[in-house]
């Protein structure tokens, strides 16, 4: 293996691009080093992309954020700015791990990771976060929902890395929210987890909403219907019934050994009935927030 | 595999080693450079055993290659007491008896310190949040909580 | 060896000191089983089973060792097979020899120069396998027709006509059955199962041995016992034990799993053909895959009980598998069963059934945690049915003294009425609880051990002492050792310097289980004391010229008895140890015994817990234990045995498993899918020590480190089937298992 520090994005896709072996690149390397430990993974170049500059900066832009590709998950939950505007994307990127992988781990590298259960990408994609790809042939933008392409795959082809995840602005009176399930409190793997994120009028009605799914399918799902079944309500008791609803029907989850179809189907609908309560009221606390300026 | 130079900082002292592009600081330290404070218990970051920190966070050096070291700065176990000073966590968890075969107690060690840095006056729920990382079997963790606890406040009336 | 006094006054017993190997272990300075080097040193490594069952048709070995850099191979053709059954299975769990038993079993081992050559070597070596059906579950492994393990293997006294895989079979108990059961106003019988769990220390095993061309060898290990993993080694290797020194590491955590040998044998050979020493350290896979989970289980109990809570008459059949080889450890589960209860009519009948698992070694009672909470869950659903308190029943039906055990013999002075007037005057016991919350009980019992135990005791010219024990320090023994001699001795604690001797430097002393340490070591410790004392008597005697029986030890000095044996100043263990040089040399205390009167132990744990409706999470809201410690010698650790006994106890009821494919191999070898409690989980757990005098140990001390892990499985099996409604009958109790109990 070779192991090699790019000082900019192209320079980490031209290694990428000319190596004829099997290539990673390296952010936190937290799943990284444990498939390599696994011995299912034989790595030829390691391209560390740690010091390319900006990589590791929180700027910014256009209203939302852009988060670097290689900014911890510690560093990202102590953005004073991104915690107030995306309080459920930082609850979802805050609870991948231990303190200890958190001082490492990436929501980038999460998403790149490929895996179902990742916890930063319902959130993610609930927020409608875009994500910034590098490549031989130059930088694009994409939907972060475009990236999953099944258990441990991504649309990215071998040259491309993600070098920025922006989290756009927001209106009013909006508010995000993560829950996972796991049989602990914390270390494991999410059995069913739900992102909810959505904007209020000035009544308190839903005017606007995206609800996210994961560990429910081969990638995360984003269930308009669940959606649509809260937008115009003020999530009264038959409106989360039936965004439960929804959230079971596009369910197509795996029996495994972390939970059965069953189970992770029944709690990918409580969890976003709770994480659209938790919205709800992060949403009308910044609109009283906002009120009191 | 052609072996990498490294010069790093660990506890302070200036360190040099060699170490193959795939070797994880864990093994670095121990094997190389016989700091066998940290403990290999997964290997997989799922123990915290390993812990250290890297130019301040809080890591597990299974999951850091020994690469990632050059020009940073590592503080292990070895490094916490000053010189024949035990740090207050130490001396908490031996007069608290916060440890029975003491195999977890250097990761958890350097995690609490980690901890009290960032949280002087922590909660007992945020202590066992952040050590959630830190697996310990033999004592249930009552004795771990305490301890820090008491350090935390001997530190802050310090 | 009686007690000295029922009411005894302690100066030092009962403190809480610093522990000697404290420094040590907050500094990263000590030195456990992977911490050990040595020059020139290889790297091994093992080879293991992929399949769950395999005939091993052939291994080529030729181009592993044509790799530079590999030193040596070895395969199950190096081990000579061993005659006795015992060591055959010991040695064919370290190295398969005609057939896989397991996923991870030990095929192939080298030694290379380093570990990514080691790991190349691994791969290059070919093993054919023909892949066998086969057996994990212990139901299917009872009945005709399963894949067998392996044959031939029952003892004589299983019957006829069960499928080979049962090799154990045992029967306890006492009394008519149906006279018992027919008094009965209601009689419920359940059946229960539960999963196979590891004892999860954090320290993989590790080893170093070195073999030299004349026939001896050094072996560096993390052990709960030097001398068992002598005797074993020896045999192995085929070596006496007088040329194989075994030195102890500090243990980082064994709860049993390090009784016996995995990797040592595998260490030595490769030393041996090699030449070189040999480094062996386990990855945590291994130790999952290959190491000693406890049996995993399936039972049906039975129990009547009147109206007002006599418990008429008791029935369990417990069917155990402990893994691929056979195993005798239902026999401790049929025996603990009902041991807490005084019952006119009770009957155990406990099975091994071989399965394609590895094989199971000791985990901190074994035996009786499986078999006791489903004795203990029956009490309680008996309890719901019949609108009785949990604790007035069990005080109702209590063992006692002079009551007739369900395993033969009769108690002595036990503490299970008092550890149960304990709980019921706690305040937990009557708290307030609120909604989907339950409120479980269960009492635990553990037999305790003594053994084979021997101490040196060495009186410094500086007035200090060391004491020389043979038994791995697992959770704070040297501390409770020395405060014992410091006792005795009349001397202060850190005066006192106790360390854990290699094989060669103390006779053989039994392996640190049976939660025998403090009490056989302890006892040997104050006899070896009170020999010291008695030859520092003789010196003072000779220096006052009086006779030996007219000196008494007081305060650590020798004292004239009394008024007629003359006015002398005392002379203190100081002065006698420094003047010792020219008063007949060197003074030491000696103590030899096979320790008999461990003492029984009872615990009673209570538990709240509270359950969620929608996903069958269960969140452990208060633990409290309360248990008789006899004696608690060094409370702070003996809370901590409490402590880590319940969250060992709590993983297994909750989420602790191994998961089997259909392929047989195993799922979750790992830390993250083996889910043992983290801190996050738990909430303190109180501890209450009551100290009914064990007669049997000077001090009146009993075990206490297994008896804690029994109770958590009954005691939050029975709060979550009283706060969800519906009663489990399966652990580990996981969030789906809850809730497909909840949607009926």
């Amino acid at each position: 293996m070779r192991y090699m520090t790019a000082q900019s994005a192209s320079a980490a896709a031209m290694a990428l691009a000319e190596e004829p072996g099997k290539s990673r690149v390296l952010a936190g390397g937290t799943d990284l080093l444990v498939q390599m430990k696994a011995g299912n993974l034989t790595v030829d170049l390691v391209v560390d992309i740690k010091h390319i500059p900006g990589i590791r900066d929180i700027v910014p832009e256009a209203g939302g954020f852009r988060i670097g590709a290689a900014v911890a998950n510690a560093e990202l939950r102590e953005h004073a700015g991104v915690c107030q505007q995306w309080p459920g994307v930082i609850e979802a990127a805050g609870l991948i791990g231990s303190t200890q992988v958190q001082g490492r781990s990436t929501i980038a590298g999460n998403l790149c990771n490929g895996s179902p259960a990742a916890d930063s990408v319902p959130a993610l994609v609930a927020a409608d976060a875009v994500v910034r790809v590098a490549g031989p042939d130059g930088t694009h933008d994409v939907p972060v929902l475009d990236i999953p392409a099944g258990p441990g795959k991504t649309t990215l082809n071998k040259a491309q890395i993600v070098t920025s995840i922006l989290l756009p602005a927001r209106p009013a009176r909006s508010g995000d929210a993560y829950l996972r399930f796991i049989p602990r409190t914390e270390m494991d793997i999410a059995v069913a987890s739900a992102a909810v994120n959505l904007t209020l009028d000035a009544t308190g009605t839903v005017t606007a909403a995206r609800v996210a799914l994961g560990a429910v399918a081969p990638k995360v799902v984003l269930v308009e219907a669940a959606a649509k079944a809260i937008i115009g309500t003020k999530l009264e008791d038959a409106a989360l019934s039936a965004l439960a609803q929804a959230c079971e029907a596009a369910c197509n989850p795996i029996d495994d050994k972390r939970g059965t179809i069953a189970f992770r189907t029944s709690t990918a609908g409580v969890l976003a009935r709770r994480a659209a309560k938790i919205a709800y009221d992060r949403a009308q606390g910044s609109a009283n927030a906002g009120a009191s300026k | 595999m052609k072996s990498l130079h490294i010069s790093t900082t660990i506890n302070g002292d200036p360190v040099e080693f060699i170490c193959d592009p795939d070797e994880p600081l864990l093994d670095v330290l121990r094997n190389r450079l016989h700091l066998t404070g940290a403990k290999e218990g997964c290997g997989t970051g799922d123990c915290g055993a390993c812990s250290v920190t890297l130019n301040g966070r809080l890591v597990c050096s299974c999951l850091v290659l020994g690469a990632e070291a050059q020009r940073a700065e590592i503080t292990t176990i070895e490094g916490m007491a000053e010189g024949d000073q035990l740090h207050p966590l130490q001396r908490a968890f031996i007069d608290g008896a916060a440890f029975q075969c003491g195999v977890c107690t250097p990761g958890i060690l350097v995690a609490a310190k980690a901890l009290l840095e960032k949280n002087p006056s922590p909660t007992d729920e945020e202590v066992r949040y952040w050590l959630a990382g830190n697996l310990c079997r033999c004592t249930g963790y009552d004795k771990i909580i305490a301890a820090v606890q008491v350090a935390a406040a001997e530190m802050r009336s310090a | 060896m009686a007690l000295d006094q029922a009411k005894r006054e302690f100066r030092q017993v009962g403190t809480r000191p610093n522990r000697p190997d404290g420094v040590d272990k907050v500094t990263g300075r000590a030195q456990y089983g992977a911490d050990m080097t040595a020059p020139g040193m290889l790297t091994g490594a093992i080879l293991r089973s992929p399949h769950a069952h395999a005939r091993i048709v052939s291994i080529d070995t030729s181009a592993a060792e044509a790799i530079a850099g590999v030193r040596a191979v070895v395969t199950g053709v190096d081990f000579t097979p061993q005659e006795d059954n015992f060591l055959r299975d010991v040695q064919e769990n370290c190295m398969a020899r005609d057939k896989a038993l397991y996923d991870g079993h030990a095929v192939a081992a080298v030694a290379a120069t380093s570990p990514a050559i080691a790991k190349a070597a691994l791969k290059a070596i070919k093993v054919v396998y023909e892949v066998l059906p086969h057996v994990t579950d212990v139901d299917a492994a009872v009945k005709p027709g399963a894949p067998i393990v392996q044959a031939g293997r029952a003892l004589e006294n299983v019957p006829a006509g069960m499928s080979e895989n049962v090799t154990n079979a045992c029967e306890f108990g006492h009394g008519d059955l149906d006279a018992g059961f027919a008094k009965a106003d209601l009689v419920i019988e359940r059946s229960f199962k539960t999963a196979a769990t590891h004892q999860g220390y954090i320290e993989p095993h590790a080893c170093l041995a070195s073999f030299t061309a004349d026939g001896k060898a050094d072996l560096w290990c993390c052990t709960q016992g030097q001398f068992f993993v002598r005797t074993l080694c020896s045999a192995i290797i085929g070596m006496e034990a007088s040329q194989l020194r075994v030195t102890p590491s500090e243990i980082g955590g064994g709860f049993g799993g390090k009784t016996t040998v995995f990797i040592e044998p595998v260490a030595l050979a490769l030393s041996k053909k090699s030449g070189r020493p040999v480094k062996i350290v386990m990855t945590r896979d291994e130790v999952f895959k290959a190491t000693g989970p406890t049996v995993s289980s399936s039972m049906d109990v039975r129990i009547g009980m009147t109206k007002d809570g006599r418990i008429t008459a008791g029935e369990a059949n417990l069917r155990y598998s402990g893994g691929a080889f056979p195993c005798g450890t239902c026999d401790m589960g049929a025996q603990a069963a009902f041991a807490a209860y005084d019952v006119e009519a009770v009957r155990t009948y406990g099975w091994n059934a071989l399965t394609n698992r590895p094989k199971e070694a000791a985990y901190r009672a074994p035996g009786a945690p499986q078999a006791i909470y489903a004795v203990e869950s029956v009490v309680d659903e008996l309890c719901q049915k019949l609108g009785l308190d949990p604790l007035a029943v069990r005080l109702k039906n209590a063992a006692h003294k002079g009551t007739l055990s369900s395993y033969g013999p009769t108690f002595n002075e036990i503490g299970l009425e008092a550890t149960l007037e304990a709980a019921k005057a706690h305040p937990h016991y009557t708290a307030p609880l609120g909604p989907n919350q339950g409120r479980g009980l269960s009492c635990g019992f553990w037999f305790n051990f003594g053994g084979n135990t021997c101490v040196s005791l060495n009186i410094n010219t500086d007035g200090t002492v060391g004491v020389t024990e043979g038994n791995p320090d697992i959770g704070g023994s040297r501390a409770s050792i020395s405060l014992m001699a410091a006792e005795e001795l009349g001397i202060p604690y850190e005066n006192i310097r106790t360390i854990v001797a290699d094989t060669n430097s103390l006779g053989y002393n039994d392996v640190t289980d049976g939660s025998r340490v403090t009490f056989s070591v302890g006892l040997a410790t104050i006899k070896a004391a009170r020999d010291a004392i008695a030859k520092m008597k003789a010196r003072a005697a000779r220096f006052w010229g009086i006779d030996e029986e007219a000196v008494d030890w007081v305060d650590g000095a020798a004292v004239p008895a009394g008024p007629n044996a003359g006015k002398f100043p005392p002379l203190t263990l100081a002065e006698i140890a420094a003047t010792s040089p020219q008063t007949g040399g060197p003074i030491a205390g000696h103590y030899e015994v096979n320790v008999d009167g461990a003492g029984v132990s009872f615990g009673v744990h209570l538990v709240d817990v509270e359950v969620d409706p929608e996903t069958g999470a269960t969140k452990v809201l208060r633990y409290t234990v309360f248990q008789d410690a006899g004696k608690a010698v060094h409370p702070d650790y003996v809370e901590g045995q409490m402590q880590g006994g319940a969250v060992q106890g709590i993983g297994w009821a909750l989420n602790e498993e191994y998961i089997y494919g259909a392929d047989g191999r195993l799922q979750n070898p790992g830390f993250l899918d083996y889910r043992i409690p983290v801190a996050s989980d738990l909430p303190n757990i109180e501890t209450v020590i009551l100290e009914i005098p064990n007669p049997g140990h000077p001090y009146g001390v009993r075990g206490v480190g297994e008896t804690p892990i029994v109770p958590p499985l009954a005691a939050i099996a029975n709060a979550v089937s009283r706060a969800a409604g519906v009663r489990l009958t399966e652990l580990p109790m996981s969030p789906p298992r809850i809730l497909k109990a909840l949607k009926g």
